[in-house]
């Protein structure tokens, strides 16, 4: 493939522009720093936005050749990858609010009810036992109860 | 979780056991707790039983259209009392350990 002729800013943007969205779910997830607001992804987004706005003039500029293929696949390119951005925007910041608003869960000052359930060996543990078995040898002043949706 | 597991120490220093629920079975967490290094308890809710009344059931948001729990946290003292509840409006914005050790500093 000759060098000059690939359009290297569009194929660049849109790889970056996957990676943004990707690198968010493998990588940036796991920091509380970057999961919160997923900063560094909408940097890569706007470094992607940038090489495709690039491609998208070199795909459109007059001495290319094949210059109808190249407007093509340049906009077909450039509008992919916007798709893609505007995914992760639905994903992070609509999807992400679809939650319950769980008006009747326990209320600070509550005394929550004790409950029973199977641990990873599958003996029954309760909530009891769980505020009341020694911690490094001393009476516990808590425990953390963390409900998550789980893995199925 | 992940974050709760690298301050386990902390958590153990300030007297707070953490404890994770959700509907997947023991084997399930079991098998998670076991690649991901996790040491502190795993509860299986698998018929979201305790889920459902603690009002955090997330209707049919599982897989197969099955209740699971939303994301929440509780720090309980001693006597079963609620001391600070974390209902996140986001799915991706979590309470930090660091949140809930302040807190934990005023318990007895």
């Amino acid at each position: 493939m000759n060098i000059k002729r690939l359009n290297w800013p569009l194929w660049t943007g849109f790889l970056l522009t996957l990676a943004a969205f990707l690198s968010y779910f493998f990588i940036f997830v796991l920091f509380p720093f970057t999961r919160d607001f997923p900063w560094a992804n909408l940097v890569l987004f706007v470094i992607a936005g940038v090489l495709l706005f690039m491609g998208l003039r070199r795909g459109f500029a007059s001495d290319r050749p094949h210059t109808t293929r190249s407007k093509i696949v340049s906009s077909i390119v450039s509008v992919l990858s916007l798709a893609v951005f505007a995914m992760f925007i639905f994903v992070i910041f609509v999807g992400g609010r679809w939650l319950p608003a769980s008006k009747g869960a326990p209320q600070v000052g509550q005394r929550v009810p004790d409950f029973s359930l199977p641990d990873t060996s599958g003996t029954q543990v309760s909530l009891n036992e769980l505020l009341t078995t020694p911690i490094n040898g001393n009476a516990p002043k808590g425990v953390l109860l963390v409900f998550y949706r789980g893995y199925w | 979780m992940r974050s709760i597991e690298r301050s386990l120490s902390k958590f153990n220093e300030a007297g707070i056991r953490p404890v994770a629920i959700s509907v997947d079975t023991s084997e399930d967490s079991r098998k998670l707790a076991q690649n991901q290094g996790y040491t502190f308890p795993i509860l299986s809710d698998h018929s979201a039983e305790v889920i459902r009344r603690y009002d955090l059931a997330h209707k049919g948001a599982g897989i197969n259209g099955e209740d699971i729990a939303r994301p929440a946290e509780f720090l309980i003292d001693a006597t079963g009392t609620v001391k600070w509840i974390n209902l996140t409006e986001n799915y991706w914005i979590r309470a930090r350990p660091e949140q809930v050790l302040e807190v934990a500093k005023l318990l007895r």
